[in-house]
């Protein structure tokens, strides 16, 4: 029966043409309001810098040259461009360091949410997520209150007479390290949580049945089954420390800035867009980057992602 | 053997104890902003009394309510916008055999949620600062579609999830009894998908609220949403002020966040 063939083929083409009339509004919002403009960022990067911000239209290598490299002004040889370089390795080990805070305080804290009877179990989970969904920049001021010179934490302490001076916290490594580990901590447990959820135990009963301690239990039943939360989880936190804006800011001030000031200062004081433009492609590349590695292990570990 | 309490398998040592921990300190900060929006005084770590004076004090803040009301119209029209597309998208993307494109429509709805906030701010500041200038228009239309568009992955996430768990069966009934397309989709899906476009619309509308980085960049003069506003006034002396409209802010953000966990735990 050909022709029935023919006629549910011609359903099933109006109803796919159907769905991308359904999806275009998303589509286009998307595209026109978030995702399209990164294409201007990339033409702008390779234009010259106005001298009042904006740029001149006529090409121009020079900003992706200064993201690494910096040209001495009187002898104009080339050397590597180290105040970026720094700020670009400051991003990078203050977002590994804080992965690694967030998953070392993260991983005890969803397996004892994971082991929890089914009722408290929720109640637990929701008092992680109420932070994630409450302001970041009130999470970061609340940091703030509690480090600064004249905060809680100094007061506290000079009260019991642990300290004379107050010690500063503010402005610092520490403080940026300290706001992001807090701020992004949920974002490590929630998807800790969902894979150590599925845990089978029975395996980890067959591990104590063969005289493993809780350590190797833990080391060598629990982490692997737990792998691709882990994995999510670590993914999940270092992306967004790596752009991160509003945090150091507040906690590092002016001196200590991460990859996302940077950027910021190219479009404010600095008056050099094209430079700002090749720093977010840069910073965009490496994120992509982690991305991939990120799918490759969660195909390899079988997780979340979905194989097709 | 000092105890003779059954051997736990689940288990481990220490953990409790790092956990409790954790949660503790998740909320200290929280609680001591809190706490200190009620001081007499005007310091932020000297508790001189109890008082409602900066709570007073913000109310009568000319800018903080300007700010605030921007903040509330900008999240209500963004979240509209971004529910309704979302909705469109999810009944777009779920229930069907694959088809060509469709795991790149997942991939392009979700993309917002991977580029760094700080790329897309600068990405918009620029395509933005063209538009104003061919056009003339600086109003909060910019921000209303930046918003919308990074509260589209948000609302898409339960309505399609609510969606995932409806099969056809239903629809194809009301098509037996004759009901045309739209009867099927206001009498039928509409009322089964309700919990999921509820628990999108709000989730949308506390993220929006909450925006500072995009925000930010894309607004023009004086057009300071109430977290904007904040981050300004950060770089200065703090009096409780701010922690009173923290504590506001708070309020609003847990409150419906409780309302949608509430309206999603409702499956079936």
């Amino acid at each position: 029966m050909a022709t029935a063939a023919d006629i549910a083929r011609q359903a099933r083409s109006r109803d796919i043409r159907g769905r991308w009339f359904l999806a275009s509004p998303a589509l286009v919002i998307i595209a026109l309001a978030s995702i399209g403009p990164l294409a201007i960022v990339m033409v702008y990067s390779f234009l010259a810098p106005g001298s009042y911000g904006d740029v001149i239209w006529k090409y121009s290598p020079d900003a992706w040259e200064s993201v690494f490299l910096k040209r001495d002004i009187f002898d104009n040889s080339l050397s590597l461009a180290d105040a970026h370089l720094s700020i670009f390795w400051r991003s990078l080990r203050l977002s590994f360091l804080t992965t690694l805070i967030a998953l070392l305080f993260g991983f005890p804290t969803a397996y004892f949410i994971a082991t929890r009877s089914p009722r408290t179990r929720e109640i637990w989970l929701f008092l992680v997520t109420i932070p994630f969904w409450t302001n970041l920049l009130i999470r970061t001021f609340a940091i703030q209150e509690l480090i600064r010179n004249e905060g809680i934490v100094n007061k506290l302490l000079i009260r019991i007479g642990m300290i004379d001076a107050p010690i500063q916290m503010m402005f610092t490594d520490f403080a940026i390290l300290l706001g992001m580990a807090y701020v992004y901590f949920p974002l490590m447990v929630l998807p800790l949580y969902a894979s150590m959820e599925k845990i089978d135990f029975r395996l980890v009963e067959a591990g104590y049945d063969l005289y493993a301690t809780r350590w190797k239990v833990l080391r060598h039943v629990i982490m692997p089954m737990t792998r691709p939360g882990i994995i999510a989880g670590s993914i999940l936190v270092f992306i967004p420390t790596l752009g991160a804006y509003v945090t150091p800011r507040v906690l590092g001030g002016g001196r200590n800035l991460m990859l996302g000031n940077l950027i910021e200062l190219q479009f404010g004081q600095g008056r050099n867009w094209p430079l700002g433009a090749a720093l977010s492609m840069t910073l965009l590349a490496i994120v992509l980057l982690a991305l991939m590695v990120y799918v490759r292990f969660a195909a390899r570990t079988g997780g979340h992602h979905h194989g097709q | 053997m000092a105890s003779r309490r059954a051997f736990d398998i689940r288990h481990q040592t220490g953990f409790p104890v790092v956990a409790l921990t954790c949660f503790f300190l998740l909320y200290l900060p929280i609680a001591a902003l809190v706490v200190y929006a009620f001081n007499a005084g005007a310091s932020v770590a000297v508790w001189q009394g109890f008082s409602l004076r900066w709570f007073v004090t913000a109310w009568n803040n000319e800018q903080v309510l300007d700010a605030a009301w921007r903040s509330f119209r900008i999240a209500v029209c963004a979240a509209f916008i971004a529910t309704a597309a979302a909705t469109m998208a999810a009944l777009a993307t779920t229930r069907t055999r694959p088809y060509r494109g469709l795991n790149a429509k997942y991939a392009f709805i979700n993309m917002p949620l991977m580029v760094p906030e700080i790329v897309v701010s600068v990405a918009l500041l620029i395509f933005f600062s063209r538009i104003k200038l061919a056009t003339g228009y600086t109003g909060l239309g910019y921000l209303v579609a930046a918003h919308a568009a990074f509260c589209i992955p948000f609302a898409y996430l339960p309505i399609r999830a609510r969606l995932e768990m409806t099969d056809l069966s239903l629809e194809t009934a009301a098509a037996d009894l004759y009901a045309t397309k739209w009867q099927a989709f206001r009498w039928v899906t509409l009322p089964l998908l309700w919990p999921g476009i509820l628990a999108g619309l709000m989730l949308a509308f506390v993220i929006s609220l909450d925006d500072v980085v995009i925000t930010e960049f894309v607004k023009s003069a004086g057009q300071e949403t109430l977290p904007t506003y904040m981050l300004g006034q950060l770089r200065r002396a703090v009096t409780p002020e701010m922690n009173a409209i923290s504590t506001v802010f708070l309020l609003i953000s847990v409150g419906i966040v409780t309302l949608f966990f509430i309206v999603s735990r409702k499956r079936t």
